[in-house]
């Protein structure tokens, strides 16, 4: 009896301490302190890292050189700054950067899609620092994707709020020794050329195309992509990824290229397991000699040069007609400054060093494999001939001249590539989603997420 | 429940029962205040947090009920939520009705050699991390994996797929994994339950002409009844809230064929930083294990009785 009436106790105090566990709290978010909006603060003289010891925060990605090795060059020509970093996978940035740049922030990070975390005041305006430095002087396209309207929407003007220490460039990679078997001399100059190669590859027994489009990251929007751009204008896409208003992405053209890739699939020019197939695989694929093409960035120009020095080349996607436009998804390798960082002055000066000094721009192409940020009329090392790194910088060139710089389709939402395009792709892999489908549900969903936000 | 602590005064020992009582509160209380940080906390606030809409950051705004029922109109949550359903075949039904058939088949060979290397290899995967066995499964089931080898082998190189690439195959694929991980578990908890039977039932069982069939419908199974509930309720849980396994082989994919509630919680949270949908769909995803597991254990409660 005794032991019943206690347990009964027991029972009803722990509803009373889950009760007021629960009621104690406000709502949530509401106790932390909100940041305020960051406007650019007047810079008035360039700043510097002084002269006193400094030591500055960093949150870099792993399995990526470069930015070590230009904090390591920038320590050794200014010795009162030395370097505290941490290093994450990009998919753990992406999901710690609002609670680090709130909680712990950093001086500088490599930062994920922006929107949200200016949304949330997280990330510094640079606007200060880029009219006293003069990066409002650069090609603009260089910074584009980085500049924000209020609360973080739309994407593509407004005001700076992170820099990149250089700018990728993607496009194809190809095999020379197969591009040879087949009798491919040159890159294709178009679209129907391309298509040409890739039905006699196929036809030699050879893999036309390594792509990934396993898991949650649905490669088959490299491709995809190149072809809008090779069946319409960049404008509208950039429009629709920087979320302007009445933006969408299920346009006759766009209905085109999704239907182009379908052919792709359905001539079998990818691998049958494409849905398996995760990044690493596909590249251990492209490095072994087993496809003739591959759409990739040019962060791998370096790795490739080492694993198949002379073996590879890289075009950018051909037009549809001869002689027609040439775009790519370029994007700016991005950094930001917390809001709250303690030493904002350094960072930004580190900033702008990378795309003007001498050495820097140097270690960001021989490290990065991409071009460095900056004037266009910035010192350009030299690079052997014949190397990928060689070939992406020289595409690079001519997207600036054709203006046909893109941002990734999959970087319109947070959510967007995850939950729409990877699951849309693959269903159209596996012959489940028709293109006008697959266009009308990433529209539908970006249209919730964008009214979500 | 707090027996008098040995060595005590024996002038206190009639201090009476509510002086006890504190007493025993007191030696829990360090557990108790544990269980109250790190569970009751947690799910009270993720209660709190599923009435709002929160990015996890900035304010939040009162959501009311409208979170819960997203979870139950918005197909790409209660698809995930059909998908764990599923997951108990693979995860509950394979590894106990297997697991029964090969503890009475080690029983009935208990003597050898074999039944310890068959107990051992059986067990091994319940000691693997999980995160091991999915990339190690990852491996064995691609295109060019060791399961294709053989089924090519076999002539049957017609049916070979990337098992996991596949929008139809990959749900069971890793629910097969799951199988195996859990295979052991329920092979070992049978068995132990087994050994208690007293072997005097299957004498009189035999003697009364029972084959081995009847022996294990009449004696094996009813016996076991108890350590069967554990094990169903076990992998009724683990299909239910599945994770690692699937976080590691499919991230959910192909076209979101193996979405489970766990995963969409996480992506929910950390990709899409909606906090307040993911508190919901746990929310949910903790009643429905309640649900399944509430009535396994009243149901051989009864039988006992």
């Amino acid at each position: 009896m005794a032991r019943r009436l206690r347990s009964g106790r027991a029972g009803a105090a722990m509803v009373i301490a889950v009760g007021t566990l629960a009621t104690a709290c406000a709502a949530p978010g509401s106790d932390s302190p909100q940041p305020q909006a960051t406007t650019a603060s007047p810079v008035s003289a360039a700043p510097t890292c002084g002269t006193a010891p400094i030591t500055m925060s960093g949150y870099f990605e792993t399995g990526f050189p470069l930015p070590k090795a230009l904090t390591a060059e920038f320590a050794k020509q200014h010795p009162n700054v030395t370097w505290n970093i941490r290093e994450d996978q990009f998919a753990v940035i992406t999901q710690n950067a609002p609670r680090v740049l709130a909680d712990n922030p950093p001086d500088l990070m490599r930062v994920p899609q922006v929107s949200e975390l200016v949304k949330d005041n997280l990330l510094k305006n640079l606007d200060g620092y880029a009219r006293v430095f003069g990066w409002d002087r650069w090609p603009a396209s260089q910074l584009e994707q980085l500049r924000m309207g209020p609360g973080g929407r739309p994407r593509g003007e407004g005001s700076l709020y992170a820099m990149g220490l250089n700018f990728s460039m993607t496009g194809l990679f190809y095999n020379k020794k197969l591009a040879e078997q087949i009798g491919m001399s040159a890159p294709p100059a178009t679209l129907a050329e391309l298509d040409a190669v890739l039905a006699k590859a196929k036809d030699a027994g050879i893999t036309p195309i390594v792509q990934f489009n396993g898991g949650a990251t649905g490669g088959l929007a490299f491709p995809l992509q190149d072809l809008m751009a090779a069946y319409g204008p960049t404008g509208p896409i950039n429009d629709w990824i920087f979320q302007k208003p009445g933006a969408g992405i299920d346009t006759p053209t766009n209905l085109q290229a999704v239907q182009h890739l379908e052919r792709w699939i359905k001539a079998g020019y990818f691998q049958k397991d494409v849905n398996a197939v995760d990044y690493a695989t596909m590249m251990s694929r492209f490095i072994g000699g087993k496809g003739l093409f591959m759409f990739n960035g040019d962060w791998e120009s370096g790795n490739l040069d080492k694993q198949l020095p002379g073996d590879v080349g890289f075009t950018l996607m051909p037009p549809a007609r001869q002689g027609g436009k040439r775009a790519a998804m370029s994007a700016p390798l991005a950094f930001g400054i917390a809001a709250n960082a303690k030493n904002a002055d350094c960072a930004a000066f580190f900033l702008n060093w990378v795309a003007t000094d001498k050495r820097a721009r140097e270690i960001g192409v021989e490290v990065g494999g991409s071009h460095p940020m900056g004037p266009a009329d910035a010192h350009l090392p030299a690079v052997k001939p014949g190397t990928v790194t060689a070939d992406t910088l020289a595409a690079g060139a001519d997207i600036a001249r054709d203006n046909g710089a893109m941002d990734f389709i999959a970087n319109a939402t947070g959510a967007i590539y995850a939950k729409s395009w990877t699951p849309q792709l693959q269903k159209l892999a596996a012959g489940q989603q028709t293109p006008q489908g697959l266009l009308k549900a990433v529209q539908a969903d970006y249209a919730r997420q964008i009214e979500g936000n | 429940m707090t027996p008098p602590a040995p060595g005590r005064p024996a002038r206190r020992r009639g201090a009476g029962a509510k002086t006890r009582g504190w007493a025993g509160w007191l030696f829990v209380v360090p557990a108790l205040a544990f269980y109250a940080v790190f569970v009751l906390r947690p799910i009270s606030l993720t209660f709190q947090y599923s009435l709002y809409r929160w990015d996890g950051i900035g304010p939040s705004t009162w959501a009311g009920l409208a979170n819960y029922g997203k979870v139950f109109t918005d197909p790409a949550l209660y698809d995930s939520l059909i998908n764990a359903v599923k997951l108990i075949v693979f995860f509950s039904a394979v590894p106990v009705l297997l697991g029964l058939a090969i503890a009475a088949t080690i029983r009935r060979i208990a003597h050898t050699r074999l039944a310890v290397v068959a107990r051992t290899v059986l067990f091994l995967p319940q000691v693997i991390p999980l995160v091991a066995a999915g990339i190690a499964w990852s491996w064995l089931l691609s295109s060019t994996g060791a399961v294709n080898q053989f089924l090519s082998l076999l002539g049957l190189g017609g049916v070979t797929r990337a098992w996991l690439g596949d929008l139809s195959t990959a749900l069971p694929a890793v629910g097969m994994i799951g199988a195996w991980v859990l295979l052991g578990l329920c092979t070992l908890l049978l068995l132990a339950g087994m050994s208690k039977i007293d072997p005097a039932l299957y004498e009189a069982a035999r003697l009364d002409g029972a084959g081995a069939w009847r022996e294990f419908v009449s004696i094996t199974v009813p016996s076991l009844r108890q350590e069967i509930a554990v094990c169903v309720t076990v992998t009724v849980i683990a299909a239910l809230a599945s994770f690692d396994i699937i976080y590691i082989s499919t991230q959910g994919g192909p076209g979101n064929a193996t979405m489970v509630p766990g995963l969409q919680i996480y992506y929910l949270a950390f990709s899409e930083r909606e906090v307040g949908m993911a508190s919901a769909l746990a929310v949910v995803l903790m009643l429905l294990v309640i649900a399944c597991a509430l009535p396994i254990q009243w149901f051989t409660k009864d039988g006992k009785r």
